[in-house]
């Protein structure tokens, strides 16, 4: 028998595609109240009045003096800097201030609430921005030295605007009286994180229990946010004694939660005549937004990846999060990489033109090789794959013929190398201290984790190992739904961890429990014995060494690796790119099932897609502008290009049969591509999204 | 869903003349497919709560050629529209137009007088009935007009249509000549037009664009100019003159104006 390695059915396939699948705002707890938050409608400056037109009878009505004594009005994540609700500062658009619940829906919406403010002149720019919420210096030799040894230096500045997450289901929690505290029933990443961020809010003793619904998508976006909107719905439920339903719309939910971090990396690059290079000085600024929320951690992962998967001796990454007058901007697939990976992808060909030779040839000279060492001093072992990646994609789509064959027309095609440290960056995996369970069922066992399905395919791949390594029946085994008083905390599902990290604690797990059971199945011991459940805890490799003061050493386990070829059409009339074909290579360890893994490339790559080409957020005055699907628009399968997906394994031999992480590396890839494609055209674009308008302004200037 | 549902009712006629004695009795907003009234009400941006669901009106429906002209009952879909082999053998590029409103779902609901009463300057089929300088029925329950359909509109969202008056039918005289439509949306498919435009390669050429004016635009001089024999780079200057386009969510202005340049290039070396 073997189940890693098959496409077996997806563990919520039928209760998904029947509808039986039930998400936040398809229930309904007798006497529920519906929540609505009364938002700024200013970027900068102060509350000074609150007037309630309306009549108020029948209304919940909450605000920031009903925090509780033992509670905090901070929403805890990594510094305590965020409010739930407005003490007095507005620091951007959509800051919560008031909370309002009523039984009658429309009676709730056309409640009147009406909030005088003193203005302030807010900050949009991050570049003018004076505050800043993290900044931190990667050092690896001698810069000065490096550029000494170059014959060529090339330079560039490189933007990303922001994305939105576009989850299917928004954001969405039901806040339930219990225990003489709270239970929280909603579409959420990271129930754990929202057990933190309430025991802040109600002080440390009260009962808290998250358990999370089925989830319509997350990509990050319902990483941190869910801990405020959970908050605020717990307020109401507690001074109303009734359940509170807070489920977003559209709008609301695009306007007031986070997106993808906008950057701007400006790389200053030595290299020799022969293309090795010799001196790497990048500077990476992100714009953070009004809160620190994520952004230390965004920065770190970003500057990590900003040198891109090359060996250079002499490399200096100096980044800073930027503090703006905007809705906090927060974790989205890829978590920093995906800006600081264009950035430095796009260079890479800047670097091939300077020098006269072409792209693949830039990249076989400098790729990491096992033995070399990344810019944090980390040295790569057996499982680096960036050399297999770019040859099998090179050799795959016969990129340097069809490069020649192109020129001329209308069609470019453009390549990107790219790597995905798996798992939290340097000491983070030993400090989360990951758990996971299993316990015996009357049928097989069933998987305790905290590890959240939200579309990506958790349960399946988790019972697949587990069914794999007790050598049971994979219909044996039940995944439990995320429920934080019955589930130990794993850790939250993002960073590329679920599979690598808690699948390894889970197959853990899986073979202490083989041993135990001897010859007998799960269901004979437990008639045998009774309930059983076995506990065990992460286990990082030894030897990773991290330093977070000075940023040096293993900055994670192990990494993936990915080598996208798109191939684009421009439309000379209109300056529209189209994709007409992307060739995804994707190093994952161990394709534990392999449809997911490919869907998730499938996915990913689309959304790079989108990245790259029209999804722009349209800010005015601190808001998004055009918060609706109608406006941002994201890639249909008409403007999704045919793709041809190779999945490469070389195992990474602490994770489960060999698994590395695979969620956020195809983000990675496209969008430099696409860019490079367009240069490859002659359009000289250093920005995304790649939209006509910039096409048309970048082709005009040529 | 920001309007409250529970405030809206609807009238449902089983006959045009039954139809038209409500409109006549009480200000009604028709209902076709409804596709642009649900984003209004969703939005909260619709504040009529009295409407009159015209779905069930058969004489609404259908598509016919009478004379030289092709008939379009104005309650009919983009999907039979798109798939009439009368429109397709006299206006083709109405069923191209058609095609590539919305996506199928709104397409399957989506009407033709529905797309003329929204009166948006974006509407995907505009440019098309501009230049087959279509004539619009409009029925009350006293009278009967018909009115050019380059004459309906009178500023942006403005018609002449009365309240009590529905769009009974469109109709496309036939013409001679080479038939050309181009949208360019914010994407390839379920997009609102950054520009459309429709043209007719005759004797006198017409061409029509969207999304470049308060209304849907013929290019009347622009014609002329090209008529006239001026050069295709003239022409385009003259069609600068003529389009009065705007920066908004979805494109530029400048955008816009080269786009438009460019299209009319197309269209005169297709």
């Amino acid at each position: 028998m073997s189940v890693v390695g098959t496409s077996v059915a997806r563990k919520d396939g039928i209760g998904k595609a029947t509808g039986a699948a039930k998400y936040a705002d398809d229930l309904s707890i007798p006497g529920m109240l519906f929540g609505r938050t009364v938002r700024s409608t200013i970027p900068c400056g102060r509350v000074k009045r609150i007037r309630y037109d309306f009549d108020t009878t029948g209304f919940t009505i909450v605000d920031r003096r009903d925090i509780p004594l033992d509670g905090r009005n901070v929403v805890a994540l990594i510094e305590d800097d965020q409010p739930f609700l407005v003490e007095r500062d507005v620091r951007h658009v959509a800051e919560p201030i008031v909370l309002l619940a009523h039984a009658d829906r429309e009676k709730l919406l056309a409640a009147d609430v009406i909030i005088e403010y003193e203005v302030e002149p807010p900050v949009f720019d991050p570049e003018a921005s004076t505050e800043s919420l993290k900044t931190l210096t990667i050092d690896k030799g001698h810069l000065d030295a490096g550029f000494a040894q170059a014959d060529v230096i090339v330079e560039g500045t490189y933007r990303t605007g922001h994305q939105e997450h576009v989850y299917i289901e928004p954001n969405g929690v039901i806040a339930v009286p219990e225990d003489g505290g709270i239970a929280i029933f909603g579409s959420i990443q990271c129930p754990f994180y929202v057990v933190k961020a309430l025991k802040s809010l109600l002080g440390p003793k009260a009962h808290v229990r998250v358990v999370q619904t089925e989830t319509g998508g997350g990509f990050g976006g319902k990483e941190e946010y869910p801990s405020m909107i959970a908050g605020h719905a717990t307020l109401l439920a507690l001074k109303a004694g009734l359940p509170v339903k807070i489920v977003y719309d559209r709008t609301e939910d695009m306007i007031a939660t986070t997106k993808r971090h906008p950057s701007i990396v400006r790389h200053r690059t030595g290299v020799k005549r022969d293309g090795t290079l010799v001196a790497m000085d990048v500077e990476v600024i992100l714009d953070g937004g009004a809160y620190i929320t994520l952004s230390p951690v965004v920065l770190s992962r970003g500057c990590i990846h900003a040198a891109g998967p090359y060996r250079c001796d002499n490399v200096r990454i100096r980044g800073r999060a930027m503090l703006t007058n905007t809705p906090p901007n927060g974790a989205f697939r890829g978590f920093g990489a995906p800006q600081t990976i264009f950035a430095i992808e796009a260079h890479m060909d800047r670097i091939a033109e300077a020098l006269g030779v072409d792209p693949v040839t830039i990249r076989e000279r400098n790729a990491l090789v096992p033995g070399d060492t990344t810019a944090t001093g980390q040295r790569l072992t057996a499982d680096c794959s960036a050399l297999p990646v770019l040859r099998e994609a090179v050799e795959r789509t016969d990129f340097r013929r069809k490069r020649e064959a192109l020129r001329g027309t209308n069609r470019g095609i453009g390549l990107s190398l790219f790597y995905h440290g798996s798992g939290f960056t340097g000491s983070g995996e030993l400090r989360l201290a990951s758990k996971a369970a299993l316990e015996l069922t009357d049928h097989g066992v069933r998987i305790l984790v905290s590890s959240t399905e939200i579309g990506q395919g958790t349960r399946t791949m988790h019972a697949q190992i587990v069914a794999e390594t007790l050598g049971i029946p994979y219909e044996d085994v039940d995944v439990a739904q995320p429920d934080t008083t019955l589930v130990p905390d794993s850790g939250p599902t993002v960073a590329s961890r679920t599979c690598m990290v808690v699948g390894r604690i889970l197959q853990r797990c899986a073979e202490d429990l083989k041993r135990r059971l001897g010859d007998l199945t799960p269901a004979e011991y437990y008639r045998a014995h009774g309930p059983f459940t076995i506990v065990r805890e992460h286990e990082p490799p030894g030897w990773i060494q991290w330093d977070d003061e000075t940023y040096t050493g293993d900055a994670y386990a192990t990494y993936a690796w990915g080598c996208d070829v798109v191939e684009v059409e421009l439309d000379a009339d209109t300056c529209e790119v189209r994709p007409l074909h992307l060739t995804a290579v994707q190093e994952v360890g161990k394709a534990i099932h392999p449809a997911l893994a490919r869907g998730q490339i499938e996915g990913g790559s689309a959304q790079g897609i989108g990245y790259a080409i029209v999804e722009h957020v349209a800010m005015r005055d601190g808001v998004m502008a055009n918060a609706s699907l109608t406006n941002y628009t994201i890639p249909t399968t008409l403007d999704t290009p045919a793709m041809d997906i190779v999945l490469l394994e070389n195992p990474y031999e602490d994770g489960p049969f060999g698994a590395k992480g695979l969620g956020e590396l195809p983000m990675d890839g496209p969008a430099p591509a696409v860019i490079n494609a367009l240069r490859h055209l002659g359009v000289d674009l250093s920005e995304i999204p790649a939209t006509p308008e910039r096409v048309m302004s970048a082709c005009g200037s040529r | 869903m920001k309007s409250a549902l529970s405030q809206l009712s609807f009238a449902r006629p089983r006959t045009l003349e039954e139809a038209l004695t409500l409109l006549r009795d009480e200000p009604l907003v028709p209902i076709a497919g409804a596709t642009d009234l649900y984003v209004g009400l969703n939005f909260g941006t619709l504040k009529a709560q009295r409407f009159l669901d015209i779905t069930r009106l058969e004489e609404l429906r259908g598509i016919s050629v009478t004379g030289d002209r092709l008939v379009i009952g104005a309650g009919t879909t983009y999907t039979t529209i798109m798939h009439s082999a009368s429109v397709r053998a006299h206006w083709p590029i109405l069923a191209d137009a058609a095609s590539q409103v919305g996506g199928v779902q709104i397409q399957n609901r989506g009407t033709l007088g529905g797309n003329v009463a929204n009166a948006s300057p974006a509407g995907d089929t505009l440019p098309v009935l501009a230049v087959a300088d279509a004539i619009l029925q409009l029925r009350s329950a006293q009278s009967q007009r018909a009115v050019p359909f380059n004459s309906f509109y009178t500023g942006y969202r403005q018609t002449v249509l009365r309240p009590d008056e529905l769009i009974v039918s469109i109709e496309l005289p036939m013409v001679e000549g080479k038939q050309w439509f181009r949208k360019v949306g914010t994407r390839a498919a379920q997009a609102i037009s950054k520009l459309v435009m429709a043209a007719v390669r005759t004797e006198a050429p017409r061409i029509a664009l969207g999304s470049v004016a308060p209304t849907p635009l013929r290019l009347r001089r622009t014609e002329a100019a090209l008529a006239g024999g001026s050069s295709i780079e003239d022409a385009i200057g003259v069609l600068q003159t003529e389009i009065t386009p705007i920066d908004d969510l979805r494109s530029s202005e400048a955008y816009r104006r080269a786009v438009a340049g460019n299209l009319l290039r197309r269209f005169w070396a297709s």
